[in-house]
């Protein structure tokens, strides 16, 4: 019955997925100190200072709907089935509405941030850079967790152990290639 | 209503981004903290890339386990089965498994962001690394647990959905947390 995992039960459902997120926060850490993106650090100011932010966001945004979808299918009023549910395509773009909204705020505070400590920034290379790599993680965050949810209820998987690692994992990996991209995408823009 | 209960307007668009943005745009207001913490230490990430592949895995892996923990108080919530009580079992064993996982994951990535940033053209030892891992990783366990316990139970005495608000809140402040900490232990060490 749920609920009465003993630390064991709970070490064992959840190390496989922690490991695997762990490999891969490993490869997001490679991409993050390699001589391209140190590049892009440095070539694009506020950068680093938007990072965390926006790493974060994502674990925010789709963490939370992975939770709620979980709390939905252990409660029986979402079915593990990939079909318009009312419910379930509610979630799906309120995720992407507040993933979207949030990339571009964080961009704004990023610019405001740096303009109060007297560095340079550009607004439009900021939001440019945020809209980009915002939509293409929300693409591929939804995409992926909504049907490894499902799938892994299916088989028996309790989806609160799948939610966590599944955003972090392609949330870090995604998230700093995507910000890479949209570096490279403003750079050919502007 | 009842929170969680299901109910449709509980599944509304409107309901979600409304709940949902305010929030996540504070928690990346707060995370501009971490983010001039990295600004500030910006040369130091630059030549030791160890540090730099170090971030997204600790920030990933607090994340992660904030998340496991979180969802299955949060679901024990919706089940009607969740007791704020440092004898309740469930919070027993998932703080044992907690820090059995962090034990068990910071080891590892110590020595993994060691080795990798020592291709990347860093010169910090395999002990310096580990110490810096292990150190900083089982704070954060301790900060990830009593986060989590009091999110949900905070967020459920204040009528919000725990999945909107706990994953989000405690996620966010695990990665502040996790970089303010990881930062101070790299100063204590080196």
């Amino acid at each position: 019955m749920y609920g009465q995992d003993t630390a064991k039960d709970v070490y064992r459902d959840a190390l496989p997925v922690i490991v695997v997120s762990l490999v891969a926060g490993l490869f997001a850490g490679t991409i993050l100190g390699s001589e391209t993106m140190r590049e892009g650090i440095e070539s694009v100011p506020g950068l680093l200072l938007l990072l965390p932010a926006f790493l974060a966001t994502r674990g925010g945004v789709y963490g939370s709907l992975g939770a709620r979808i979980s709390s939905g299918l252990h409660q029986g009023i979402i079915e593990p089935r990939f079909e318009l549910d009312e419910r379930l395509g509610n979630a799906i773009v309120a995720s992407f509405i507040n993933g979207m909204s949030v990339s571009v705020f964080i961009a704004v505070v990023t610019f405001i941030v740096l303009t109060l400590t007297g560095q340079s920034g550009s607004l439009l290379q900021l939001v440019g850079i945020m809209v980009v790599a915002g939509f293409l993680s929300a693409v591929l965050m939804l995409s992926v967790l909504v049907s490894v949810i499902i799938l892994g209820y299916r088989r028996g998987l309790d989806p609160d152990n799948i939610i966590g690692p599944v955003v972090t994992t392609l949330g870090d990996v995604f998230g700093v290639l995507f910000l890479l991209v949209g570096v490279y995408v403003t750079g050919l823009i502007l | 209503m009842s929170v969680g209960d299901g109910g449709t307007d509980e599944w509304s668009i409107g309901r979600m981004v409304r709940t949902m943005v305010p929030l996540l745009a504070g928690l990346s207001l707060l995370q501009m903290a971490s983010g001039s913490v990295l600004e500030s230490f910006e040369a130091t990430l630059l030549t030791q890339p160890s540090l730099l592949v170090l971030v997204p895995v600790q920030i990933g892996t607090a994340g992660n386990l904030a998340s496991i923990m979180c969802s299955r108080l949060s679901t024990q919530l919706h089940l009607g089965t969740f007791e704020l009580s440092p004898s309740n079992p469930a919070i027993r064993a998932n703080t044992v498994a907690v820090f059995g996982l962090a034990a068990t994951v910071f080891g590892i990535v110590g020595v993994a962001a060691w080795a990798i940033g020592r291709v990347l053209g860093g010169s910090l030892s395999v002990v310096e690394v580990l110490t810096i891992s292990l150190v900083s990783g089982m704070l954060l366990a301790l900060v990830v647990v009593v986060l989590s316990v009091v999110s949900v139970t905070a967020s459920y005495r204040l009528g919000y959905n725990p999945d909107d608000t706990t994953i989000p809140v405690v996620t966010n402040l695990c990665d502040i947390t996790g970089v303010l900490i990881l930062f101070g232990v790299v100063v204590a060490v080196l």
